[in-house]
């Protein structure tokens, strides 16, 4: 008797598809690799409180990509954004980066996420290996803690650590020459709030150990009114005033704190003073408020830097916000690392872009790197300097030191036991 | 805990002074909102759960109409006239459509203008936070009583909402109007019987809720933030005001929000870490002795 096969699927051929199809499912974007244009997925914050920092990083990643496209794309790929809303919610940032690999086919991720949707993404990111890099998160740990450290993730937003340790030394000169030893702090009270005060007083008190912290003041993210806080400041009769407010937060307290003139009293040092976004709401905005840079098209001051706030004003018609170049800069060493590469696949753009350098209009000396031991970026203009009420804001930015940010950052991450 | 500070500011003049006027101002803002949510309350039995969209109109009418007038009263006008109407308008079409039926069915209502009203925002004025900034006549410096600061845009912000509390206690009281209000919140099918419009009366009284909330919004506009959204968190204490005051009365919302004031400007000397949860705490022991609120009146 002969065996005859039946027609239809046999047994090993349909073994064969399943096969063929979970590996599919679990690496969608392998199977996907060679399409023409280059799906990049981007979950961002579209809506609520901050959705204007979210829109800002849209518009200078489709300002950058533009270009790309223009000059032929990734290694010959056009690229196509695909952009979500999060709504400033983890586990929905999560969800999302999820769905644009798996369901939308992206290949690359740029993840304009604040921290906390941050290291949900990332998550996702070391789940399916895509290649992904965080724009917005400034938070350390996010690269300098070696357990969240994958081969496939990237940071080009600027670092908390990076920003006390010039801010401390700024501050710290200054208490010294005006002998300002009394400080009080005033900062939203969550985890970046909390974090970034304590590593500001840190390095304050690191270069000036005379300062002393006389009071500290703890208003609700989003508090509508600060009065209380600011007569419990008066009360205290600090000869200076850290806080770390931000966006709508702190242009509320500005407008109160001045009627009660406050900023004749102290010298007052807001690091997130110098974004066009609280620069230009302000009305009545102080003159002599230290702050740190965010996106000032006058810092770095060259003409590249001045032509890219330009350009996007330009089409946006506002100016660029700290996310802005944070986001541009990902686009810029994407295309830089696929040009080495001369390959669009995550992987080997994620090998290129360690240790990479480009010109930069947001770097110190025109130049930026990606650091390759921790991936996060490194030598972008950072500085402090007083406020003007009227363009250009602040007229001086003093630059930070990144000899001095290289050593005191190996010394933290020693302290924290990162290495 | 710093009992020292509070010890320390309790016997001192000038700190006494500057604390007191800083719960003032809080007090009296609060007090704006909570007296029309308390007022339509006692005569509609509606909670009104939208109320803090009519205080984020009021300041961005403000705002809107002092850069376009450049007056500060004419901003003020602009606040509290378009949300009485704005009030008038969501009362006729939308609220009385819900009155008697199931509190959730009202609650939905509410909820839902909350999602619509900050849209509406959105679309008009933009997602991004704005400014209306301090008219000129008020930046000046301020006055210095018994050692205290006491900045002169908030004497004339405590001046307005006392006006606006003395006003509405008598009208309540004395007048004819205020009897009638006082009338429906008892008995509407008698007003009603007697030829009174109470549907008038009702619409009325929600634009006035509408147009304090609108004022507060508006007054608060050159020191606070403008965003989609910004009534949510003033809705909140309202809520916490009308609870300690008792619903449906305008003394207790007043007594209810000076404490409120009172206890957020010595709390964050005294409790920094604490002064949100000294608020609730307050409610709690009012709750427990009495649970009708200080000055609510024993159900029927």
């Amino acid at each position: 008797m002969t065996r005859t096969r039946t027609p239809g699927i046999s047994r090993r051929s349909t073994l064969a598809l399943m096969g063929a199809g979970a590996m599919t499912f679990a690496a969608p974007w392998v199977a996907r690799a060679q399409a023409k244009t280059i799906k990049i997925g981007m979950p961002t914050i579209l809506s609520g409180r901050v959705a204007q920092l979210g829109t800002s990083s849209r518009n200078a990643v489709m300002l950058e990509v533009e270009k790309v496209n223009a000059a032929g794309g990734l290694a010959g790929r056009q690229i196509e954004m695909v952009i979500r809303d999060s709504k400033g919610q983890p586990q929905e940032a999560a969800r999302v980066a999820r769905e644009l690999v798996n369901t939308d086919g992206c290949e690359l991720m740029i993840d304009a996420e604040a921290s906390s949707g941050a290291f949900a993404v990332h998550e996702v990111a070391r789940d399916l290996g895509v290649f992904c890099i965080h724009t917005n998160s400034e938070t350390s740990a996010l690269t300098a803690d070696p357990k969240q450290h994958i081969p496939n993730a990237f940071r080009t937003a600027r670092q908390g650590v990076h920003d006390s340790i010039v801010g401390g030394s700024y501050a710290a000169a200054i208490a010294k020459a005006k002998g300002l030893k009394k400080w009080a702090t005033c900062s939203p009270d969550y985890a970046y709030g909390r974090d970034t005060t304590a590593e500001f007083t840190l390095y304050l008190k690191r270069f000036a150990p005379e300062v002393e912290i006389i009071s500290e003041s703890w208003p609700k993210l989003f508090q509508p009114d600060y009065t209380e806080v600011v007569t419990k400041i008066l009360q205290a009769k600090p000869q200076a005033l850290y806080s770390c407010l931000w966006g709508g937060d702190l242009t509320s307290y500005i407008d109160q704190a001045n009627i009660y003139a406050m900023f004749g009293q102290m010298e007052v040092f807001a690091v997130n003073m110098a974004d066009y976004t609280a620069l230009t709401v302000v009305k009545n905005l102080p003159k002599g408020i230290h702050s740190g840079n965010r996106y000032i098209k006058t810092f770095p001051t060259t003409p590249e830097n001045a032509a890219w706030g330009d350009a996007y004003k330009a089409k946006y018609n506002e100016y660029p916000t700290n996310w802005s170049w944070e986001n541009a800069t990902a686009i810029m060493l994407m295309a830089e690392a696929s040009k080495k590469a001369n390959s669009a696949d995550g992987k080997k753009i994620a090998e290129a872009l360690k240790g990479l350098t480009i010109k930069c209009p947001f770097g110190a000396d025109g130049t930026v790197t990606m650091r390759g031991d921790d991936h996060t970026l490194v030598g972008y203009a950072i500085g402090w300097g007083t406020t003007i009420p009227q363009e250009p804001y602040v007229p001086e930015v003093k630059a930070g030191d990144w000899k001095t940010i290289f050593e005191l950052e190996a010394e933290w991450k020693k302290s924290k036991g990162y290495t | 805990m710093d009992l020292d500070a509070l010890a320390g500011c309790l016997s001192s003049s000038a700190c006494l002074v500057t604390q007191t006027t800083s719960g003032l101002i809080i007090g009296m803002l609060l007090f704006l909102v909570a007296v029309g949510l308390t007022l339509i309350f006692g005569v509609l039995k509606v909670v009104n759960f939208s109320h803090g969209a009519f205080y984020m109109f009021g300041a961005y009418f403000a705002m809107t109409a002092y850069q376009l007038t450049g007056s500060f009263a004419l901003a003020m006008l602009a606040g509290a006239a378009g949300t009485a109407i704005l009030g008038l308008i969501f009362e006729r079409v939308f609220m009385s459509r819900v009155y008697g039926a199931d509190v959730l069915m009202q609650l939905l209502v509410c909820y839902a203008f909350v999602l619509i009203f900050d849209d509406v925002v959105r679309i008009i004025w933009g997602p991004e936070f704005k400014a209306m900034g301090m008219p000129s006549a008020f930046q000046v410096m301020p006055l210095f009583i018994a050692g205290g600061v006491v900045p002169p845009y908030y004497l004339l912000l405590i001046g307005v909402a006392l006006v606006a509390a003395i006003v509405l206690g008598i009208g309540l009281s004395r007048s004819r109007i205020g009897k009638v209000i006082r009338a429906a919140a008892h008995n509407p099918g008698m007003v009603s019987a007697l030829g009174i419009n109470t549907g008038l009366i009702y619409g009325g009284v929600f634009a006035l809720g509408g147009m304090l909330a609108g004022l507060a919004g508006a007054l608060a506009a050159p020191v606070r933030s403008l965003t989609p959204g910004m009534g949510f968190s003033v809705l909140i204490e309202s809520f916490i005001v009308t609870v300690i005051g008792g619903m449906g009365s305008i003394l207790g919302a007043l007594i209810g929000a000076l404490l409120l004031g009172l206890i957020r400007s010595f709390g964050s000397l005294g409790f920094p870490l604490f002064t949100e949860g000294l608020m609730y705490l307050f409610m709690v022991i009012v709750l427990v002795s009495k649970p009708t609120g200080l000055f609510g009146k024993e159900a029927a």
